[in-house]
Parts: C-alpha cells; sequence; structure tokens
C-alpha cells in the first residue's frame, strides 16, 4: 500500500490558513518537540504574531515512563513564557495520533499556570485515538494503519518533509 | 573470583546505584544528561513531576544525617513520589535486628526504592544483593552514602558542577584536598574523575590522612600523591575540598586544626596558585577556619551553593532512571 | 575387626613410599603394608581402593569445634563429621572457646565428649593466659596433664610484652610449646581487610602488613631470649615469611602453617564486599599469595591448616566490616591441597605431607606413627578418589558452618573412606 503525502510546506500554509481567522497577536504557539517547534516557526511566521514560539518536552509527563520509554538523556527542557496564566494558546505538533502526547503537553502546561484557552494545530491526524482528543485546526486526515509509521525530518537546508514506513518495535 | 555488577542488569542498564565504580563514561554522562531538564523543574509554579507519583520510596538511614535525607527527600518529593524517613540507628537496630531482617520487613511494605545511608563500607550492596537472591529486585537501591565507600549521588552532583562551569573533562587538573582516607566522597569523586578522562588528579593531605595505597586505588588511574598544598594546586582547575571530621582534628591523626588549617586549609593566597579561573568546590557542611578560609568559601571562585541545587536534579534524574527501568 | 585395603595407590609421605599395594589393620593399628597379608590375618572387612589414594588421615592444626559455648555455630558431632568426611583424623582446637579453654575442667570434658568411635583425635590447645586477657599465666602443666598439646591465644594478642616474655620463659621451662598469631592489636584495630589498593578503593579500614611483621618482630627476639617452642600460626604475608626464613637461617627453631584460604585466595577476592572472604588474618595481596604458596612448596611453611570456623548464616551476612570473620574448611583442606599441588606442579606426596606428617611432627606425635602409614601407627587413614569432581555447596557441608569462600567452585578429589583407630569413620557408599 502506498500513500502519498502533500508537500508539508502546502500543509501549513493551509493550516495557518485555518488558523488566521481565530489567533491575535498575542496568541502563543507551544510547539511540541521536535516536529511541533519546528512547524511552529513556520507558523508564526506566517501569522505575523507578537510573542515568540515557546517549545515543551512532554517527558516528564509521559504515561509509558514505568515502560522504559520515558525520559531520553539529553531530554530538553520546556521554554514557556514567564507566564502562561490567562493566555490563548496553541500547542503545535505534527501528528495527532493516540492523544496521548497531548495529555502530556497539557499536564506540562499546566504546571506553568492556568491559560485561559488551549487550543492544538496538527498537520495530519492519522487516527487511533485512545484518548477524547480532537485537534482544532488539522488540514489532512489519514487513515494510516497502526504499524506504520508516520515520522517529520528537517534536512541541512531546513526543508521539512514527511517518510512513510514500518515500525520498529513499537510498544 | 569475579561477581557480576550488582548495580546494572543483564541489558547493562542501571537498576541500583551502589557506586561509581563500575559505570561507564556513557552512564555518567546519560545521568549528566538527564539531570539538565530537572534543574528547571524547581524555578516553575509547580516544582513537581509526576514520574513517580505513586512510588513509594524508604530513606533508610542507618546513619544520621539530616542534610542528606533531606535531599532525597525534595528530590523525590519533586518527583511526586510518597516518602518514608526511617531513622534506623535509633529503633530497630538498637533492639538488635539485623540489618537484612530490617530490609525484609520494609520490602514487605511494598517499597519501590530504598535509599540506604550506612556506617559499614558495602552495606547496600549487601541489601541489593539480599533483594536479588529473595526476588525482590524490582526494589531500586540508592546509595546515599556507606562507611568510607562511597556517595555516588555526591560524586556525581560533583561531576555535573564541574561539567556546567568546565564542560570538557578532558583538559583538566584536579585537586581533592584533605581526608581522602574516611572520605566516601573522594572515593566516589575519583572513580567518576578517572572515568570522565580527567588527565591529571591530585591527593592532597598529610600521610595520616590518605590510604597507604592511595596512588594505586584505581588500577592505570592518572592519580598523584602531594603532601605539599602548593605542589597540589599549582594549576589546578578545580579543587574539591573534603570535609574534615571533628573527631579526626585532634588525636593521633591530626595534631589540631589549627595547624592543619595552616599546611592545608584553602586560603586565597593558596587559591591563587591554581588557576585564576579555576573553581573551590565542598560537599559541606564547611568547617570554616579548619578546611576552608571564609574568604574563598564566599568567594567569586566557589560554587558550593550551586552544587546543592545541582544535587536535587541530579538525585531526581537518578530516581527518575532507577523507576523507569524495566527489570 | 581386621580390615584390607586392597587395589589403592599408597602414599605414605614421610618415608616416600608411593606404590600399589595393600594395608592391613587390626585392632585399631596398621599391622602391615604390601601385597601379602601378614602371617594369619584374615580379613573381616575389605575395602576396594580401586583408583583411589591411600594416604594417611590428615592432620589439621586448627579447626574450631565451637564447644563450649558457641553450639549456635556448631556442635561437636556436626564438626566431628565434616573431619571424618574430609578425611580429617586429628585436630587441634584454639582455646577460643565460651568460656576459653583456660581450666583442667574444661579441656577434660572436651577430650571426654570427643572421645567416641569415629570421633577424630581432638588435641586441645590451652589458653596461654586467663580468659586470654593477657594478663595472668594458666596453668599449663595442669592443662599438659589434662590433654592440652600446646599453648596459645587463638587470635587475641597478648597485648603486654612483659607478660608475653614471661609466659614464654614459662612455657619454656616445661618445653610446652607456644604456638601465637603474628598481629600487633594496636596496628590491627579496627581493621577489616589487607591495607592495599582494594582496601583503599573499596573504603575498607585496613590491617597493614606491619601488623604481622611487628608482632613477628617481637616473637621472634623473645622465643630467642627464653628458648620458647615457637610456631607461628596462620601466617599472612610475604614480608612475614622471610623474616621466619631469616631466623631459621640464624638457627632458631621455629615453624608456622598458613591457611588453605590465603593459599589460594587474595584481597582482590573480596569484589563487591563478599563477607566470605572476611577473614583473620586478611587475605592480603596477590604478591603474598604467591610468596605464601612458594614457602609451602620450598618447606619455609611447615604446615597448611584448614583454620576450620564455622560461622552462622546472622553473623556472616552483614555489611563486610560488620561480618564475623572465617570459613569452614575441614572439609575442603585435602580438596584444596591437591589444587595447590595441581597449579604449582608438587608432586602429591610432597603436597600430601604438609597436611599429614610434618602437622604430626609439629606435634611431637610424628615419631608415634600419627600421620604416617607404617606398620605399629594409628590406623587413621584416608581412602580418596583423586580424580572426582564436586561442587562446594551448602548442602554438601557436613560441618554446621555453611559459609566458605569456595561456595560454588568445583574442586578435585573425593574422600571415599576415613578409618579412625581403625573404625569406619565416614564411608561416601550410603551401604557400608
Amino acid at each position: 500500500m502506498s500513500t502519498t503525502l502533500p508537500p508539508v510546506d502546502e500543509l501549513i500554509d493551509r493550516l495557518a490558513a485555518q488558523m488566521r481567522p481565530h489567533v491575535a497577536p498575542d496568541t502563543v504557539l507551544v510547539g511540541i518537540h521536535t516536529g511541533g517547534v519546528w512547524i511552529a516557526e513556520r507558523l508564526h511566521a506566517l501569522l505575523g504574531l507578537t510573542q515568540p514560539p515557546a517549545s515543551i518536552d512532554v517527558s516528564f509527563h509521559r504515561d509509558d515512563h514505568h515502560l522504559g520509554n520515558g525520559l531520553r538523556a539529553g531530554g530538553r527542557p520546556s521554554h514557556l513564557p514567564d507566564t502562561t496564566e490567562g493566555a490563548h494558546l496553541v500547542v503545535v505538533d505534527d501528528v495527532l495520533q493516540t492523544g496521548r502526547t497531548l495529555r502530556a503537553a497539557l499536564n506540562e502546561i499546566f504546571d506553568y499556570g492556568r491559560p485561559a484557552r488551549v487550543e492544538l494545530a496538527v498537520l495530519v491526524d492519522r487516527g487511533g485515538r485512545e484518548l477524547p482528543v480532537a485537534a482544532t485546526y488539522c488540514p489532512l486526515t489519514l487513515g494510516l494503519p497502526d504499524g506504520q509509521s508516520l515520522d517529520l525530518a528537517r534536512d541541512d537546508a531546513g526543508r521539512l518533509s514527511f517518510s512513510l514506513g514500518e515500525k520498529r518495535g513499537a510498544p | 573470583m569475579t561477581q557480576a555488577n550488582p548495580q546494572l542488569n543483564q541489558h547493562g542498564e542501571l537498576i541500583h546505584l551502589l557506586s561509581i565504580e563500575g559505570l561507564s563514561r556513557e552512564i555518567l554522562h546519560g545521568i549528566l544528561d538527564r539531570a539538565e531538564p530537572f534543574t528547571a523543574v524547581a524555578e516553575r509554579e509547580v516544582k513537581k513531576v509526576p514520574l513517580l507519583r505513586g512510588k513509594s520510596v524508604f530513606n533508610l538511614f542507618f546513619e544520621n544525617s539530616t542534610r542528606t535525607r533531606t535531599t532525597f527527600e525534595i528530590a523525590a518529593k519533586r518527583l511526586s513520589a510518597d516518602v518514608i524517613n526511617l531513622n534506623i540507628n535509633t529503633s530497630s537496630a538498637a533492639k538488635g535486628e539485623s540489618l537484612l531482617d530490617t530490609v525484609d520487613n520494609l520490602a514487605a511494605m511494598q517499597a519501590d526504592m530504598f535509599v540506604v545511608r550506612h556506617a559499614s563500607s558495602g552495606a547496600p550492596y549487601l541489601i541489593a544483593q539480599h533483594l536479588a537472591a529473595t526476588g525482590r529486585d524490582h526494589i531500586h537501591v540508592v546509595n546515599a552514602g556507606d562507611g568510607r565507600h562511597s556517595h555516588p549521588t555526591q560524586g556525581l552532583l560533583d561531576m555535573y558542577t564541574i561539567r556546567h562551569y568546565k564542560q570538557d573533562f578532558t583538559k583538566l587538573t584536579v585537586a581533592v584536598v584533605g581526608d581522602i582516607l574516611h572520605s566516601r566522597v573522594a572515593r566516589s569523586q575519583l572513580h567518576a574523575l578517572v572515568t570522565l578522562g580527567v588527565p591529571e588528579i591530585r591527593l592532597v593531605g598529610p600521610q595520616t590522612l590518605l590510604p597507604t595505597a592511595a596512588a594505586q586505588m584505581i588500577p592505570n588511574a592518572p592519580l598523584r600523591v602531594c603532601h605539599d598544598m602548593a605542589e597540589g594546586l599549582r594549576g589546578a582547575d578545580v579543587v574539591m575540598m573534603l570535609r574534615l571530621q571533628n573527631e579526626r582534628m585532634q588525636g593521633a591523626l591530626l595534631p589540631s586544626p589549627q595547624e592543619y588549617f595552616k599546611s592545608y586549609g584553602l586560603t586565597p593566597e593558596k587559591l591563587a596558585l591554581a588557576k585564576p579561573d579555576a573553581i573551590v568546590m565542598h560537599p559541606g557542611p564547611m568547617n570554616r577556619g579548619v578546611e576552608i578560609d571564609s574568604a574563598v568559601a564566599d568567594g567569586r571562585q566557589a560554587v558550593i551553593l550551586p552544587q546543592v541545587t545541582f544535587g536535587i536534579a541530579v538525585r531526581m534524574a537518578v530516581m527518575s532512571m532507577l523507576a523507569g527501568v524495566s527489570q | 575387626m581386621k580390615i584390607e585395603i586392597k587395589n589403592g595407590r599408597v602414599i605414605d609421605p614421610a618415608s616416600g613410599l608411593d606404590r600399589a599395594t595393600s594395608v592391613f589393620a587390626t585392632a585399631g593399628r596398621i599391622v602391615g603394608i604390601g601385597d601379602k597379608a601378614p602371617g594369619g590375618f584374615q580379613a573381616e572387612g575389605v575395602i576396594d581402593a580401586t583408583g583411589c589414594v591411600v594416604c594417611p588421615g590428615l592432620v589439621d592444626l586448627s579447626a574450631r569445634l565451637r564447644e563450649p559455648g558457641f553450639e549456635y555455630k556448631a556442635t561437636l558431632e556436626s564438626e566431628m563429621a565434616a573431619a571424618a568426611a574430609g578425611g580429617v583424623t586429628r585436630l587441634v582446637c584454639p582455646p577460643d572457646t565460651d568460656p576459653p579453654l583456660d581450666e583442667p575442667g574444661l579441656v577434660e570434658m572436651l577430650k571426654h565428649r570427643a572421645r567416641q568411635p569415629g570421633f577424630a583425635h581432638v588435641h586441645p590447645m590451652g589458653a596461654l593466659t586467663v580468659g586470654l586477657a593477657g594478663q595472668r599465666l594458666t596453668e599449663m602443666a595442669e592443662l599438659t596433664e589434662a590433654g592440652c598439646i600446646a599453648f596459645g591465644q587463638a587470635s587475641v594478642s597478648i597485648v603486654d610484652t612483659q607478660v608475653l616474655m614471661r609466659a614464654m620463659q614459662y612455657a619454656a621451662t616445661f618445653g610446652f610449646p607456644v604456638w601465637l598469631q603474628a598481629q600487633d592489636a594496636h596496628l590491627a584495630k579496627l581493621g577489616v581487610a589487607h591495607d592495599g589498593a582494594v582496601s583503599a578503593r573499596l573504603g575498607l579500614a585496613g590491617i597493614p602488613v606491619v601488623a604481622e611483621t611487628v608482632a613477628l618482630a617481637t616473637y621472634l627476639q623473645l622465643a630467642r631470649e627464653t628458648g620458647a617452642r615457637l610456631h607461628v600460626r596462620r601466617l599472612s604475608s610475604a614480608a612475614g615469611l622471610a623474616m621466619i626464613r631469616a631466623a631459621r637461617a640464624d638457627g632458631l627453631a621455629v615453624s608456622c602453617d598458613i591457611t588453605v584460604q590465603h593459599l589460594h585466595l587474595c584481597d582482590e577476592d573480596i569484589g563487591f564486599f563478599d563477607a566470605h572472604m572476611r577473614l583473620d588474618p586478611p587475605l592480603r595481596s596477590a604478591t603474598d599469595r604467591a610468596a605464601l604458596a612458594a614457602g609451602l612448596a620450598d618447606g619455609s611453611i611447615d604446615v597448611l591448616c584448614s583454620d576450620h570456623t564455622p560461622v552462622d548464616d546472622d553473623a556472616k551476612q552483614q555489611p563486610f566490616g560488620e561480618a564475623e570473620a572465617g570459613a569452614t574448611g575441614l572439609e575442603l583442606l585435602l580438596p584444596l591441597t591437591l589444587r595447590w599441588a595441581m597449579e604449582a606442579g608438587i608432586p602429591l606426596p610432597q603436597a600430601l605431607a604438609r597436611v599429614t606428617s610434618d602437622p604430626a611432627r609439629i606435634l611431637g606425635l610424628l615419631d608415634r606413627g600419627c600421620g604416617r602409614l607404617v606398620p605399629g601407627a594409628p590406623a587413621d587413614i584416608c581412602v580418596f578418589d583423586p580424580a572426582a569432581r564436586f561442587t562446594v555447596s551448602r548442602e554438601r557441608l557436613k560441618s554446621q558452618g555453611k559459609n566458605t569462600p569456595f561456595l560454588g567452585r568445583e574442586l578435585q578429589g573425593e574422600v571415599r573412606y576415613t578409618l579412625i583407630d581403625g573404625h569406619l569413620a565416614y564411608s561416601a557408599d550410603r551401604l557400608l
């Protein structure tokens, strides 16, 4: 089975178009390490936001820590604005699948304060949800089988691309 | 007779932290890397992450140490663990219960982790081996100081501090000064420095406070004994001072604290022999005027308080790493 | 009972006899060695020793039986079974019982309890000072009459050198042997392991080699001065051995022994705080071990002993420094002797001399046929299969003390039969 994906740049443009009517200049984009951070940087430029994009690492809140998949060495600290209190946040990630990453991201965000509103923007919703989570903004929905992986990569020139493959020893 | 290193599982992953000895450079850097994000946790609104939520951490202190116990307690609590503190020297040991009986009892209370402080070198090994022999090696053991042998989290936080200020271990000259003979901190530091590739390590102190075979204590290590403080400090990048215990200050080891300070106390004049950007470390609590002059302890080269802060992050890293490893 | 042991390789280390032949025993004595039975001998029991070595029963110069006082660690019954299973037919027990062997009554009681068919000959070592306290001399003449073969202090040093000198003078007056372990009490204070690179690395308080040599220098000088017959027990270091050699070269009649532990192990074997390696004296460096092995081979060290010390699990399963020193060894003396012979290329008769005729000589019993296979000697005989391998395990050990550094190790040389005074004390075959 082969699935052809649209270019990532086109998906980001479509995502920005969906978001544009709903964001204000002081909306804060929060990219999830690593792919979400790259996308948030692009969206930030396209949407002309004033607040710099934030980034979070969800390792502290992952629910598969006990399976030995928890903290990776070299986990990066999260960088959120001094106060998220009362802010409008849009969490940005590359792919939405089970919803567990978003659950961890929300926990991480709430360790820093109480935002007014949190939305979710992803490039691809690949299905396979295990938690009641839905994207607020999403330009592409796919039905990928569980054994298939969908990874975002960035080359030296900063170009983003998706690659499809077989999952290796997935938990 | 060779025995398997009891702190690693068959995949070479850390299941207990008993000593720095026997841990690879990769594992040491892995722990330090992992500690880094934890340094930021204390600066958040919620100073807690849920990695050890629902886990029971028992602080088994067979030897009293409020300070060390507190640092482990803070680390465990910031990981959301439930912490139970036991000062055993005042309870069961006085009633004649053996160490392993105590351990069996506490293991039966569904402990997930033992943080052990004991006056006898090797006691945490005995506990870890006993847990393995009785099929309970899902309980992790962290050595919080055993006799003169090891204090691995102190050694790790010292390495975190050095890496923070000096980055590259492989170009450093490090002086360890003071009572090396009786110091578990020194032994942990030495193993870590050697493993991390420090090319010159000086052991500075009088003959009465150094092991007879000090320079041979780690095979093929760049250890050099200096009885002369000036020789030990000259050109050093890192000066690691050790605490001198009160009971050693007078008697057959040393005549008096004053005489010790004269020869081995770190004063601004002596520190001037080290590199201008040398850092000064001390595991605390300090004896001002015995091993270190206040002008140095409070001076711009001292990194003694950052050591304490990093210590929490390093202990969080170790505990979360152990709890996260699959058996 | 008339017994014939046939088809075995008969070794009598003292005479150099080493050939396939038969041994004949009657009424507790050896009556003949040769291919033909003595005239009129009609065997009532025959032991087929095919593939086995037939040698004198082993003589162990240091084996603690733990009676009286430490019956929770071991009893006479359990340790006598261990001795028989190890081919040991004669042993010396040190005086550190509770109370110590400092009164004739205690010695007589022990001798009496041990005088049973199938039990090894027990020679108590009397305490040199009352309560081993190093202050008052014991009634050495009375104790000798009660059965003490020598006087010593077990592991306890006499701190007051004036008392030590007087004790040696007094013993010398009557020709009583003095057996001492060389360890200066102050230099060894609080120490738990050899003072060297291993103890430095593990943070274990050290016992320096000078603790041995300083005490040894004192003993040798006092032996010269007093004329006491000195036997140095449990030597541990190369430096100590050099002093013994020098003293002998100087004309002093001094003998010494080492333990099987110190022959085969060194401080590096402590590994990760293995309390089985907690021994007294401590295991020294690899260099020391090699020197002791060489000294045993060239005869500078007279005797190899087990230093059998049953230690209960409660006392052993402790952090290294808190664990009680000692190891069980009666059943391992023979296989560990054979292992040394094999590793060092020592001929079997010469190796066996160190655990048979040589210790009997130190005891002054060689002339009476002890530690020998000759007509007229007591029928104390060990028959062992030198090729049989076994793994040391708690289950296999008959001693009540199950702790030894050799647990889990495979050793070679299994006792098949042990005869004590012509009585079959042990048989590996259940039927007999």
